[in-house]
Parts: structure tokens; C-alpha cells; sequence
């Protein structure tokens, strides 16, 4: 009988992806397009807040969008009515969008004309946190009615981003939220994230984000 | 919920190494998985054997090993293993200090593979 021999690999199954995504970056700081990434449920606000964004930034920064969607256009032609540069993605029953993904998208698009292009990747608090897309910076939102526990479900989530947007504070007084749990468990998962409570309904606190994504950029830009 | 990129690219590399290696057949391989992933095994094997159907690598055995969440204090660098259910209330062993950072507990490694 023949015998069995033992092969060592030690080889990183996501590789391929991690190396894609460090070409990404690489491309787009050569380019200085700052990319963020914004990660949420479904439901939780992605695409009103960079309607948000679009406005709070018109005239101070050229901003392009990347949508991932499992199968609709719907996000991509919201944006677009608003005059902004949107690539849709249709990641056909994909749950996350990776880095070849985001290339395909930034291929479709003249890069060097914006100073960031946003990514809105899949309504998910599961996948998009374990794979690297190439962006600069992680943003989540996560949505007061989603409840202050989604720490506690989602770690991973909360551990990779730069910034939380707390939204829809506008339905604070009907809930039962707890900010300052939310805020103590998000901090001890990521003590060096920031967090933001917003409302793009209301429009309560999205300066201080259009704020932060200025000075993100100019920071890029410097090359900090 | 992404098991089948992941079992791609197991394939993939375990074709790779058979290549180089002379392998007539693979009869299991090893995985290293950290514990914050949320990889289901049934699914990664189920994936796996359509995936791996005519080549060498069909029938093979996924054996997943669950590396643990090992945290970094954040105030006195201390290292110490912790559970995904635990996560909202971290405090060191050491010092008693809440919160710390993720040093491991993400891997996705193929480790070895058994070939004949």
C-alpha cells in the first residue's frame, strides 16, 4: 500500500485578495483618490447618507460612487440623479464585495478625477468585514431600530472600521437605545475608533461627518 | 455566509501545492480558522467536494483546526485568549483594564495537506 505523506502549505487562504487589495491601494494613492468603504445592514442608511454626503461636499470635493447591489440599479440611479459619477456593481447573489471586485469598478471609472470615491458595499454586518477591499478607510453604519447589541453579534465588524456613524437619532425618543452601552462596547472592541450619531433624515450631525471625511482627505492627500 | 470564495481559493492553492509535489491524490487537508470567522465547516466540505469534482483533490477531507481570539491590553500589553461571546467585556487578567485589541483570531490558513 502506498503511504501517505504530509505536505506542508502554511499558505494564507485569502491571499489573493489581500495582495489585490494592496494593488488597489497602491493605484489610488498614485492617483490621490482617498477610497472608503461603507459597510452596513440592509436598511440602515448607506444610501442616504451618501446622498448626505453628495451635498454636504458639493463644491469642495469630487466625489465618485461604487455601488454593490445583489441584482438592482436602484442605489446606482439615485446617485447618479444628483450629477455624481456612479459605477453599479452587481454582485449576483454575492454577499460581500472583494478587491477584484472594486478594481473591476475603478477600471470603469477615470479615477484621477475624483479626490474620493466611496464604495457602498452589500447590506451585510457578516462578510464585507472579512475582506479586504483596497479602501483607505472603513466606515460603518450601524442604525438606531438595529438596537445597541449589534457589538456583541458582529465584533468583527466593529473591530476593522475607522468610524461609526450612529444613525437615524431621530427615532432615539420612540427607543429604547442605550448610547452609552452602544458606545462602551464599541470601545472595548476597537478603542481607537471614532464615533459619530447622525441623522439623514434630519440632517442632525452629518457636518461633523462631512467634517471628518474633509480632513481624511486632506490628511490623504498630504500623505500622512 | 462566504464559504464559497474561501473554498475557492482552498482549492486552488491545494492544487498548487499538489502540482509541485508530485500528488496522485489528496486525502486531506488542514485548515487553521480563527474563531471570529463565521464559517460554517459543513458548508466549506459541502462546497469543497462540488468544487474539487475531477480533479485530484475530489474527495479529500477537510479537518478545520479553530485558532483562538488572543487580545492585546491596551493598557499593560498583556496577551490573553478570550471567547467571541466575551467580546463586550474584555478586562485583562493582568491589570484589570477593560477593552484591548485583536492580536489573532482571524486566520484562514491551509496548514498541511495528506497525499499519496
Amino acid at each position: 500500500m502506498e503511504e501517505i505523506r504530509l505536505i506542508e502549505v502554511k499558505e494564507e487562504i485569502l491571499s489573493d485578495n489581500i495582495k489585490q487589495a494592496g494593488e488597489v491601494r497602491k493605484r489610488l494613492r498614485k492617483t490621490k483618490t482617498m477610497l472608503l468603504n461603507l459597510m452596513s445592514s440592509p436598511g440602515s442608511g448607506k444610501t442616504s447618507l451618501i446622498l448626505q454626503t453628495i451635498e454636504g461636499l458639493r463644491g469642495d470635493l469630487r466625489l465618485g460612487v461604487i455601488e454593490a447591489d445583489i441584482d438592482s440599479t436602484v442605489d446606482a440611479e439615485r446617485v447618479a440623479a444628483r450629477g455624481i459619477r456612479a459605477i453599479q456593481l452587481r454582485t449576483g447573489g454575492f454577499c460581500h464585495l472583494d478587491a477584484a471586485m472594486v478594481t473591476q469598478g475603478i477600471d470603469a471609472m477615470d479615477v484621477s478625477e475624483f479626490d474620493m470615491v466611496i464604495i457602498e458595499n452589500v447590506g451585510n454586518l457578516v462578510c464585507p468585514a472579512e475582506f479586504d477591499t483596497g479602501a483607505h478607510k472603513n466606515v460603518m453604519i450601524l442604525s438606531v431600530p438595529e438596537g445597541d447589541d449589534k457589538p456583541l453579534k458582529y465584533p468583527l465588524m466593529f473591530s476593522v472600521c475607522d468610524l461609526l456613524l450612529v444613525n437615524k437619532i431621530d427615532y432615539l425618543s420612540l427607543s429604547d437605545f442605550d448610547m452609552a452601552a452602544l458606545r462602551k462596547r464599541v470601545l472595548a472592541l476597537n478603542p481607537r475608533i471614532l464615533i459619530l450619531e447622525v441623522s439623514c433624515k434630519t440632517g442632525a450631525g452629518i457636518k461633523s461627518w462631512i467634517d471628518w471625511l474633509k480632513a481624511e482627505v486632506a490628511a490623504f492627500k498630504r500623505h500622512e | 455566509m462566504h464559504e464559497l470564495p474561501i473554498t475557492e481559493s482552498i482549492l486552488k492553492i491545494v492544487l498548487k501545492h499538489a502540482e509541485g509535489n508530485r500528488v496522485q491524490k489528496v486525502i486531506a487537508i488542514h485548515l487553521q480558522v480563527g474563531k471570529l470567522s463565521d464559517l460554517e465547516d459543513d458548508w466549506i466540505q459541502r462546497y469543497f467536494d462540488y468544487l474539487s469534482k475531477g480533479t485530484i483533490a475530489e474527495g479529500a477531507k477537510l479537518k478545520i483546526e479553530r485558532t483562538p481570539v488572543m487580545m492585546r491590553c491596551n493598557g499593560c500589553s498583556a496577551s490573553y485568549e478570550t471567547d467571541i461571546v466575551r467580546m463586550d467585556d474584555l478586562v485583562c487578567p493582568a491589570c484589570g483594564e477593560r477593552g484591548g485589541t485583536i492580536l489573532s483570531g482571524r486566520e484562514y490558513t491551509v496548514k498541511e495537506m495528506e497525499v499519496l
